[in-house]
């Protein structure tokens, strides 16, 4: 269920946390994006985007895990030679 | 081509407005001055100075025909209009069976109250896509319809070209072995004919891919490249022009996802609104399925246009189950390419 | 884009796959709860990338498979009504009632609109005063955000001409359904990581100690997929059964508490039918005491509760995972996209949709056969 896209916020408008919006990049396509839900986020930031609306801030820090796990775990040769 | 004084010299019906009324597909002053001043005028050529119920052509040897009728919301879009689609789809249509369009037919289908810049418009793209294949709009129909019937405006267009191949060209001569290549990116006009709708409040800079193919096809054609079969990728997009190739081939096609290109914003919008890039619909685009000797060349002859600059082999045909489409995925891993089945939808899950 | 491409890297897909097959000692049955995890492994072919006998079993996460066929009906039946406006995302359209579909509806000169945003539905509605705005509002967790934001914003400028359809419904109670069935064969599951945005994972602790189940909340890409078969399968084998988060880029224990602040306020924990699952207590959102003026079920009348008509299709069973699409004997037979006989079948994300789609006709009847 539930397609949620990221994109990065280009720049917000509006006072009422419950109507703020940001123009959001989404890899070259821009969409007015409701920020209501995430009133943390600034220009700059990715948010997850489910139906107009931004679900959460991604964190950036927290997105290299995948990689970080794999490393861990002892695949890094593999990756490090593919790769 | 523009008359500026229309509104002024148009005995429009009652209302006045600078629409299309309901006279002017009533066979009588109203549309003569219709056709006079803005049809006639933008497609001034001989065949149509005759004011006759018909052209007249000397064509000699084979001869492709082909229809096919225009319907799309909105009428004007980025990279186009209906216009530059009815005529640039019927010219790449005979281009598809290796034939060098050269006379058109043109029907137009007006709704009551449709801005007659608008028209104006649509026959100005018609005239310079027409100028640009280097083909004649020899004949045309204009019918009126009561506010509400058609949206806007319909088109259809028929052509005639001289076939320009020598060997048939079509599914029945794929053969297990030979190279699929595109002609370049896909996606562009279906998802700029969908950002322009509204409701959707995309802002992008992606313009339809709309645009003639003949050349690179006829180049091809008289490289003497040894080409089975050619699609031009319209609605449905690569999967269904592939699906429909192997299945009237009775050949099976193995495609890699990795070798197709999709514009960065493209493949954005496709993964917002939930579509396959593979399902959308392209306007300037065409899959050539040529003997696997001849695909190196057959790929630099393309990119030599600017309209195939960007064209790549993107699979092999084989010899397993007819209509079986297959397409490598990022992971390694080969998934069946159907249809789309019914009317693409986004989605939200 | 950023965030997306990283996820789908084939080496590192290779690695966690080889993970997998590493420390996996015996077979293992998960359930992936969400539709789109299910799109994800059926397009990517990420099943295939596992060893022989762990088995990925598709979950009930697709809000448009679930929705009653009486909801169907009901949208249906107010669209007919020269009035109103009927406002829907896409993939609803598609979807049978217990007569046609709402593109069906269409045809017949209904006025259906097919929107991205809820708040596009309010849009409509102010641009149309003397019409009956409806949004069909479906979804889990993750949509009712955004739904109860329309009718939050239509109740604060006053908007009379709007109102909601409501069939929303919340994953744990169908995981416990799930949990608690007979035939029950799940061993491990993947949380759907954008309800888990939204909620959080407070939720998961009590059924994963209950029902000693591991519980990992996982993302939506490959890579997102492949860990979080890893981490359920490394905590499977190790005897343990805990919640862990995968998709932490995303999901924090907490959740977005703006969200389920105001998803707390518009609306309320009801009893709610599953389409093929049934009637599960607690496991829907119904608009609350103080939004009811904007349930189109009080402005056009309930939904009736009728039983489900019988039928030969499997989807019940393929939407609590005990049984794959392939072993329904009207699968790609006289079931497919273009005549479909269930709801898995004709919605996109359904699993049988997406078996027929990437997998075919052929190849999923001889994976059934071996």
């Amino acid at each position: 269920m539930c397609l949620a896209v990221p994109g990065r916020i280009l720049s917000t408008s509006g006072d009422d946390p419950l109507m703020r919006v940001g123009r959001v990049d989404f890899g070259g396509v821009l969409k007015e994006i409701n920020l209501a839900y995430t009133p943390e986020a600034t220009i700059g930031d990715y948010v997850l985007v489910h139906v107009g609306f931004a679900i959460t801030v991604i964190d950036e820090a927290e997105a290299e895990k995948v990689f970080a796990h794999l490393r861990e775990i002892g695949e890094l040769e593999d990756l490090e030679e593919a790769g | 081509m523009t008359d500026g004084d229309f509104s002024l010299a148009c005995p429009a019906p009652a209302g006045g407005d600078d629409t299309v009324q309901m006279a002017h597909g009533g066979g009588g002053r109203a549309m003569e001055r219709l056709l006079d001043t803005i049809i006639r005028p933008a497609f001034d050529n001989p065949h149509l100075a005759r004011r006759h119920d018909g052209a007249v052509l000397d064509l000699a040897g084979p001869v492709a025909f082909t229809t096919d009728s225009y319907v799309v919301k909105p009428l004007v879009f980025p990279g186009g209009d209906i216009g530059t689609l009815a005529v640039n789809g019927t010219v790449n249509d005979l281009a598809m069976c290796g034939a060098r369009a050269a006379h058109l037919s043109v029907g137009l289908i007006l709704e009551e109250g449709l801005p007659l810049d608008t028209l104006r418009r649509v026959v100005a793209s018609m005239r310079s896509a027409a100028d640009a294949a280097g083909v004649t709009l020899v004949t045309g129909d204009t019918k009126v319809v009561d506010h509400g019937k058609a949206d806007g405006l319909f088109v259809n267009t028929a052509g005639l070209g001289p076939v320009v191949s020598a060997a048939p060209i079509g599914p029945d001569a794929v053969r297990a072995g030979d190279a699929v290549i595109l002609s370049g990116d896909i996606g562009r006009h279906g998802i700029a004919v969908m950002a322009a709708r509204e409701g959707f409040g995309f802002e992008t800079v992606i313009e339809s891919d709309c645009a003639p193919v003949v050349d690179p096809v006829m180049a091809l054609i008289e490289a003497g490249v040894a080409v089975h079969c050619l699609r031009d990728l319209t609605r449905g997009g690569l999967a269904s022009a592939a699906v429909e190739i192997g299945e009237a081939a009775g050949v099976s096609i193995a495609l890699d996802e990795a070798s197709i290109p999709v514009r960065e914003d493209v493949n954005a919008a496709c993964e917002i609104l939930g579509l396959d890039p593979l399902h959308v619909a392209n306007e300037g685009r065409f899959v050539a399925f040529v003997a696997e000797a001849d695909a190196e060349r057959a790929i630099d002859i393309l990119r030599r246009f600017a309209v195939s600059a960007g064209a790549v082999r993107i699979g092999t045909v084989g010899g397993g189950a007819a209509g079986e489409v297959t397409c490598r995925g990022a992971l390694g891993v080969d998934r069946i390419v159907d249809m789309l089945s019914g009317e693409q939808l986004p989605r939200i899950c | 884009m950023k965030f997306r491409d990283e996820y789908r890297d084939p080496v590192a897909a290779r690695g966690y796959a080889d993970a997998i097959a590493r420390i996996t000692t015996r077979p293992w049955t998960l359930m992936e709860v969400c539709g789109g995890q299910t799109h994800a492994i059926v397009r990517y072919g990420i099943d295939e990338l596992l060893p022989d006998g762990v088995t990925l079993v598709h979950g009930p996460g697709c809000p448009v498979c679930v929705t009653p066929a009486e909801y169907i009906d009901k949208a249906i039946e107010i669209v007919a009504r020269p009035e109103t406006i009927l406002c829907s995302f896409g993939d609803m359209l598609r979807v049978a009632g217990t007569g046609g579909d709402l593109l069906a509806a269409k045809s017949r000169g209904g006025d259906v609109r097919v929107v991205y945003s809820p708040l596009d539905a309010l849009t409509i509605a102010r641009a149309n005063p003397d019409r009956e705005v409806v949004f069909f509002a479906v979804g889990f967790e993750t949509t009712a955000p955004a739904n109860a934001m329309a009718a939050y914003q239509a109740k604060r400028e006053g908007l009379t001409n709007v109102s909601l359809l409501v069939s929303h419904v919340l994953v744990p109670p169908a995981m416990r359904t799930i949990l608690d069935g007979p035939t029950n064969r799940i061993q491990g599951f993947l949380a759907a990581g954008h309800v888990c945005t939204v909620m959080g994972f407070e939720e998961y602790y009590p059924i994963a100690a209950q029902y000693h189940v591991p519980i990992v909340v996982t993302g939506f890409e490959p890579l997102d997929i492949l860990e979080g078969v890893y981490m359920t399968i490394r905590q499977l084998e190790e005897g343990r059964a805990e919640v862990e988060n995968q998709y932490s880029r995303s999901v924090t224990r907490a959740g977005n508490r703006t969200a389920q602040t105001i998803i707390g306020e518009v609306f309320r924990v009801t009893p709610r039918r599953w389409r093929g699952i049934g009637d599960i207590a607690e496991s829907g959102l119904g608009l609350s005491d103080a939004y009811a003026g904007f349930d189109a079920e009080r402005r056009f009348g309930p939904v009736s509760s009728g039983a489900e008509a019988k039928t030969e299709c499997i989807s019940g069973l393929v939407l609590r995972g005990e049984k794959k699409p392939p072993e329904c004997p009207a699968f790609g037979t006289h079931c497919t996209p273009e005549r479909p006989l269930g709801v898995t079948m004709v919605s996109s994300e359904g699993a049988c949709a997406a078996y027929y789609r990437y997998r075919g006709r052929k190849s999923a009847s001889l994976e059934a056969a071996s």
